[in-house]
């Protein structure tokens, strides 16, 4: 912006430029029973390079079309398949509503050793079906444009499972996609069922 | 700042400021390891800012690699930097994953955890961040009101890192500063060894 007094420029454009915090919003992804949410770099607005050294997502009542549904990820590593090699740990605690039980330990069935495909970010029981039933939670990215390191990633998502009796889950997952190749693209999707509604969006936390 | 033309009041004090977002999350400082034996922000020096202005401070890590395999840790100080020595009461617990698949584990890990000590604070629970080209550290750490001189000084670090194995580790540490001194300043190295390469960012949340 400038101002301009009787021809007098009193201050030039940015000179009132002030700092507009460290995370932006990239991209917000609504679904409408969708198979598959994609943050594609390049593609629809989204900066999903060196832009940022970290990445945020953030999920908002994933809500599944149908019964038994689990929440994955996938990355892109230089083609157009989400097959990024990937290593994750998983671990969860839960809690019934009619505290008929809880947990809290590893899920072994559930991560990935050097897995070419999808690693579940949520999968100690079943995202619920019921109208008021969804998950929620954030995943953190770095770097993903390093052609040196692996690429790390950290989750946390809260849900309500009807798997069995009712109960609150919050699931961590932490991993690394075991390639040098950039990341230039996120996949999100249930590995069954379709995503009925529910909101994911991608921010990026300044450089500078 | 007002800007008046011809006895004409453009705009008041304050009036871009209030019409620009300026967001929540404030980035303070940037530090770029280069076989660097200690990274460390410090209130007032180089442009860091850790006292009173923000109720909470972020710090995130970006593939540290170090030169040797090694645990990657913190300390506080409340002297600006002639002491880390704040007493700290901790919890430490992981989870790991080898990429062989031939072992995984969530476990509570006491030999780095602390029970009112001053040294170093553990962040790569139950491994050494490896030294392979590709192998790093990354996540973030937590600290809440270091400025305060009435409470404890609480913190809480989740990260993800390889060890030599190679095994995928997420660690979680959480625990207090057991000081009512303000905290100014806070420190990371490598058990041993050098920060090879990697960056620390400092972030401010308002």
């Amino acid at each position: 912006m400038a101002i301009i007094s009787n021809a007098v420029t009193m201050a030039d454009a940015g000179a009132f430029s002030a700092s507009l915090g460290s995370m932006t919003l990239i991209k917000t992804l609504t679904a409408s029973n969708s198979a598959t949410l994609s943050f594609v770099h390049g593609s629809g607005g989204v900066v999903l390079d060196n832009t940022y050294p970290i990445y945020k997502f953030e999920f908002i009542n994933i809500h599944p079309s149908g019964s038994g549904s689990e929440f994955q990820v996938g990355f892109r590593d230089g083609s157009t398949a989400y097959d990024a090699t990937n290593t994750t740990t998983i671990w969860y605690a839960y809690n019934f509503e009619n505290d008929a039980g809880t947990a809290f330990e590893y899920n072994t069935s559930e991560d990935n050793a050097q897995v070419a495909g999808f690693a579940k970010i949520t999968g100690a029981a079943q995202i619920g079906t019921d109208n008021d039933e969804s998950g929620s939670g954030e995943m953190f990215l770095f770097n993903p444009s390093s052609t040196t390191f692996v690429k790390h990633f950290i989750s946390n998502v809260n849900y309500v499972s009807d798997d069995g009796d009712t109960h609150f889950v919050t699931n961590h997952v932490g991993g690394y996609c075991n390639v040098t190749a950039a990341i230039d693209a996120v996949q999100f999707k249930l590995d069954t069922n379709n995503i009925a509604s529910g909101v994911i969006k991608l921010y990026g936390i300044k450089d500078s | 700042m007002g800007v008046i033309s011809n006895g004409t009041t453009l705009l008041d004090a304050g009036a871009i400021d209030s019409g620009v977002p300026t967001g929540a999350m404030t980035l303070i400082k940037t530090l770029t390891a280069s076989g660097s034996s200690t990274l460390s922000f410090v209130h007032g020096a180089s442009s860091v800012v850790l006292d009173g202005t923000y109720k909470q401070y972020l710090f995130k890590f970006i593939n540290i690699h170090p030169a040797s395999a090694s645990k990657f840790e913190f300390n506080f100080t409340i002297d600006s930097g002639n002491n880390y020595n704040v007493t700290k009461t901790s919890t430490t617990f992981g989870v790991f994953h080898t990429e062989a698949d031939n072992s995984a584990s969530l476990a509570y890990k006491t030999a780095h955890d602390l029970a009112q000590g001053t040294g170093n604070q553990i962040l790569s629970v139950h491994g050494d961040v490896g030294t392979a080209n590709d192998m790093s550290f990354c996540g973030t750490l937590r600290l809440f009101d270091p400025a305060n001189t009435t409470f404890v000084k609480h913190f809480m670090a989740t990260s993800n890192f390889v060890d030599n194995g190679p095994t995928s580790m997420n660690p979680f540490v959480a625990g207090y500063g057991n000081t009512t001194s303000a905290i100014n300043g806070v420190r990371f190295a490598m058990g041993s060894g050098a920060i090879a390469s990697g960056q620390i960012k400092l972030y401010g949340i308002k």
